[in-house]
Order: C-alpha cells, then sequence, then structure tokens
C-alpha cells in the first residue's frame, strides 16, 4: 500500500533568540496515519509539532529557516491565511483547555468563528462531533453548563470535539493523555485508532509505550536533531542509529 | 537530645504564634477603620437624612440650613462616575488587549506603557483637575459635565486598566493557543475568550475606577463645576457628591454640616448599591470562567 506524503518538511529549522530548538530536519508524514514524534524532553518535539501549524509564531524571537509544505503549498509563505491553516489541523494539547463558556459553545466555538450562524445547523454540528468523540452520552443533558465542570478525560474529549467541528484534515497531539488517567488516556487512544481513516494523525508522545500501540510511522528526535525516522515496525523492531536503540531501551532518558 | 529538639520546635511555635497574632491585628486595624467611618457617617448622616434630601435640588437659603435636597449632586455624580467609567473602559480594554495579546511578550514599548500607567496612577487627582482646566481653557471650553467626564476618565484610566492588565496577564497561554488553534484570529480571542476568562478581575477593575471616580472631588472642581440644578446637557455644569459634602461641611451652620455627613451616607450608599448589583448582574455571565 502506498503513503501519501500529507506534511513536507524540508530542512526546517527553528530558533529561540540564539538557541536552536530543530536543526534541518527533513521528513515526510504521511496521510491518514498516525505519526508518532518521539525523543527525551526538550528535544523538540513540541516544537515540530507547532511549526505545522504555525503556532511558534507567536513566541518571542522565533526564527525559521527550511520549508513544510501541505498539499505542495509552503505554510511560511506569507500570503498563506494562518487561520485557515489552523482550520486544517486540530490541536489537542498536555492538558485540556475548555474555553470560558459552555459545552455546547465549546463546540460550536469554531464553526461560529468560520461563519456558520444557523441554530438548527449548529445543533447538528455539536451533537456530531461530541458523539464523534464519544462525550455526548454523557453530556447530552446538560450542554449549556460550562465546560470546566467536566471530568479531565472528559475534557479532552470536549477538545477532540472542538478540534474536529472545524474540519481540519490533520490532528495534532502534544502529549495529548500525559494529564489523563489509565483509562481517560485509553479512550483517546481508542478515538484515535478509529479518526486515522479519516485524519492524519501526529502527535507528540514521551511514553514509548504509547507510541508502540499508536503509531503507524515515527519520528525520532533528540536535542532538535532528526536522528532516526521510519515506519513503526522498522524503527522500533530494528533501530538502525545507536542513539534510538539506546532511547528505545531506555538508557537515553 | 530530645529536650534540645523540643525546645527548637518551641521556639519556632512562639515565632509562628506572635507572627500570627501581628497579622490578626493589622487585619483588625482595617477592618475597624472601616467600621469607625461607616458608623460615623451614619451616626451623624442617619439623622439629617430626609426624604427630601434626596428628591429634591437645593432650593434658596440650603446651605443656610432652608428647604432643598442633593438631587443634583446624586445624579451629577452618577452622570459623570458613569460617563468616565464607560470612557475609561473603552480606552482600558484596547491598552490591555494589545499588552497581552498583540504586542511581543518582552515588548520594551509595553514595559514603557505600564510604567507610565504606573506612574499615572500616584498622580494626584489634583493635578488631573488641573490638567483637565488648562486643556479646557485652551479650546474655550466652560466648566462641564462633559470636561468633567473627561478628568476623570483620566484619573481612573490608570488604576482601571493596571487592575484589568494584571487579570489578562494571569490566563494561560495555552488558554489563548487553543482558540487560535480552531483558526480563531487575536481579535477573536480577545473578545470571545479573553474577556469572559478575565471577567470577574475586569468588573473588580471597573468597580475600583468607579469607586474612585465617584468619590474624588479634585479633579472635577475646575473642571464640572457645580450648579444648583440637574443637569441637562453634556455641556452643561455638574454638581457632584464630593463637592456637595465639602461645601455643606465648610458652612458655619451645624445643621449644615449634619446634611454633609447624610450626604457623604448617600455616596457610600451609591456606592455600595452599584457593587452589589453588579456583582450580583455578572454572576450569571462568569459562571463559564475555567479555574
Amino acid at each position: 500500500m502506498e503513503n501519501h506524503t500529507h506534511i513536507r518538511v524540508r530542512e526546517l529549522s527553528v530558533y529561540y533568540g540564539r538557541e536552536q530548538a530543530l536543526k534541518n530536519i527533513s521528513v515526510d508524514i504521511p496521510e491518514k496515519r498516525i505519526t508518532a514524534i518521539i525523543g527525551p524532553s526538550g528535544c523538540g518535539k513540541t516544537t515540530l509539532l507547532k511549526s505545522f501549524n504555525r503556532l511558534i509564531d507567536s513566541i518571542d524571537g522565533v526564527r525559521v529557516s527550511g520549508e513544510i509544505s501541505m498539499n505542495g503549498d509552503n505554510i511560511f509563505n506569507p500570503k498563506i491565511d494562518v487561520t485557515l491553516l489552523r482550520k486544517k489541523m486540530g490541536l489537542l494539547s498536555q492538558r485540556p483547555h475548555p474555553l470560558p463558556m459552555s459545552i455546547y459553545d465549546n463546540v460550536a466555538y469554531g464553526p461560529r468563528i468560520h461563519g456558520i450562524r444557523k441554530k438548527r445547523k449548529l445543533d447538528q454540528i455539536v451533537e456530531h462531533y461530541l458523539k464523534e468523540s464519544s462525550l455526548w452520552e454523557e453530556v447530552r443533558d446538560r450542554l449549556h453548563t460550562p465546560a470546566s465542570g467536566l471530568s479531565v478525560g472528559q475534557q479532552q474529549r470536549l477538545c477532540l470535539a472542538r478540534g474536529l467541528a472545524v474540519e481540519p484534515e490533520i490532528i495534532l497531539g502534544d502529549e495529548p493523555t500525559s494529564a489523563l488517567d489509565p483509562t481517560a488516556s485509553q479512550r483517546i487512544e481508542e478515538k484515535f485508532l478509529q479518526l486515522k481513516a479519516r485524519y492524519t494523525i501526529v502527535v507528540v508522545t514521551h511514553i514509548l509505550r504509547q507510541a508502540v500501540r499508536l503509531a503507524d510511522y515515527v519520528v525520532f528526535l533528540y536535542l532538535g536533531e532528526l536522528i532516526e525516522h521510519g515506519p513503526a515496525e522498522e524503527v522500533f523492531k530494528s533501530p538502525k542509529k545507536e542513539l534510538t536503540q539506546g532511547y528505545i531501551k531506555g538508557v537515553i532518558v | 537530645m530530645s529536650r534540645k529538639g523540643s525546645s527548637k520546635v518551641n521556639t519556632r511555635k512562639v515565632e509562628e504564634q506572635f507572627f500570627k497574632t501581628l497579622m490578626i491585628i493589622a487585619t483588625l486595624i482595617i477592618i475597624s477603620t472601616l467600621g469607625v467611618i461607616l458608623l460615623t457617617v451614619i451616626m451623624k448622616g442617619l439623622p439629617a437624612l430626609s426624604l427630601s434630601m434626596i428628591t429634591q435640588t437645593p432650593k434658596g437659603g440650603y446651605y443656610l440650613g432652608k428647604e432643598g435636597g442633593i438631587l443634583n449632586a446624586i445624579i451629577g455624580s452618577l452622570y459623570l462616575a458613569g460617563g468616565a467609567t464607560v470612557l475609561a473602559i473603552l480606552i482600558s480594554l484596547p491598552i490591555v488587549m494589545y499588552f497581552n495579546i498583540y504586542a511581543p511578550k518582552k515588548s520594551l514599548f509595553v514595559s514603557a506603557c505600564r510604567f507610565s500607567l504606573d506612574v499615572l496612577w500616584g498622580v494626584p487627582s489634583i493635578v488631573f483637575g488641573a490638567f483637565g482646566f488648562t486643556i479646557m481653557l485652551f479650546f474655550g471650553l466652560r466648566a462641564s459635565l462633559l470636561g468633567g467626564i473627561i478628568a476623570v476618565a483620566l484619573l481612573v484610566l490608570p488604576v482601571m486598566s493596571r487592575a484589568m492588565d494584571e487579570v489578562v496577564k494571569m490566563i494561560p497561554r495555552d488558554l489563548l493557543e487553543a482558540s487560535f488553534s480552531l483558526g480563531a484570529t487575536r481579535l477573536q480571542t480577545a473578545a470571545k475568550v479573553v474577556v469572559r476568562q478575565a471577567l470577574p478581575g475586569i468588573l473588580t477593575a471597573v468597580l475600583v475606577a468607579f469607586g474612585r471616580g465617584i468619590g474624588d472631588a479634585a479633579s472635577v472642581i475646575f473642571t464640572a463645576g457645580f450648579t444648583d440644578s440637574i443637569p441637562t446637557s453634556i455641556l452643561r455644569p455638574a454638581a457632584t457628591l464630593p463637592l456637595a459634602i465639602f461645601f455643606q461641611l465648610g458652612t458655619p451652620f451645624p445643621e449644615v454640616q449634619d446634611r454633609a455627613y447624610a450626604s457623604a451616607l448617600v455616596l457610600t450608599a451609591v456606592i455600595l448599591i452599584i457593587s452589589i448589583l453588579s456583582r450580583v448582574l455578572a454572576k450569571s455571565f462568569t459562571k463559564h470562567v475555567v479555574k
């Protein structure tokens, strides 16, 4: 089966002031697969992820060289509309951050921003995506209560529904289960495995076993450098580089 | 060994108790000051307070102890402080949003602005009054409600914007990113997420500013003037409660001086009522705040 490339990264370097966070990264993220970005803390995993939706733009003193293209368009092209770019990607962050509004309004926030006003249409969207993230049954009777009243696990699924509601092509997860208990984590992982049929998923994780469970494709970063990347099976079973072997065995932390 | 240990624990306990007592005393001083002020105003003001005082404007000879009331000052103060607060909100919100959402994090310009606001915060209100008066003279304006509103808005702007700034600063970066990552612009994020999340703090800032504005005499003495009638136009002079208190207290007649305390009671009640009302109203808007 042939994999199409969804996100193409070429010679990407990112600097925070004088510090170089990413060094000359080139990698292809396959479409409709789960790609896990692994590596020890501070290796640039999150920087790479946040480069994809240009959230790194808002960091002070950030400089970027190289190219990231999605469907052939360079995302650093100054002519590109960042809001449209971000609309194509749903982000799940380390801790769920529900917006200060009701459950309903959280899911409807994105669609409303992008111009959907009709109540009936919004109702449909909210129901659909809450079902999609398996939250509907738990919240259908309290859609208009504050989202902050949900448990952390529920909040993360709400954030997933909120991200899906803008109809992205890609789901980005920045250690999306790190604040969750094992059961809640498992539900998110199950969701990812279902969603990869329709979305390209990129997950940053420091939990190796999670990467093994989820990933089709693995990108291993170490101190801002891309050490190894390839299909999950190859990387985990027969890593080519010593650093990767060490990390997988748990020598490098 | 064990004795030594226990004696050490003992001194630490005494130390702890000593400072705790100091803290309680400090707290009691504040509370009792408030209590004594309220008590004085109520005890001296309540007997002199009458319905006619809050429903009538001063008749001839009011300041000599004759008929009339301070409705002119009550209405004038509400107009003035209300107008100034609204004006200050309209200026503060953009400042705060620029500081925290638009400007780069370590912007020198923003630091300079914050510093200027802090300095302005400390500027005495009479200076704002004198400044406003100079500007009005330059433009050939007379003392008016508008002049007062502008002077008081400038007076409360630093308090309001810095208080809002501190709350908005506390909003986690990730919450903003959650909104950005859905494709929201900064303006949408500011209007729909930041304002909601910071609403309790914004409200406090507004109330503090309103309280300072309605209670200030020095900034309005030249700019808003004083009149015995209720202002009918924004270009007419307006009476204010602090000045009404000042004028009444300055007369040699004890019964008029008592009315000053009654006026102070009215001023305190106005502030109290508005604070409580807005908190009750805001409760329904702040339930969504993410803790």
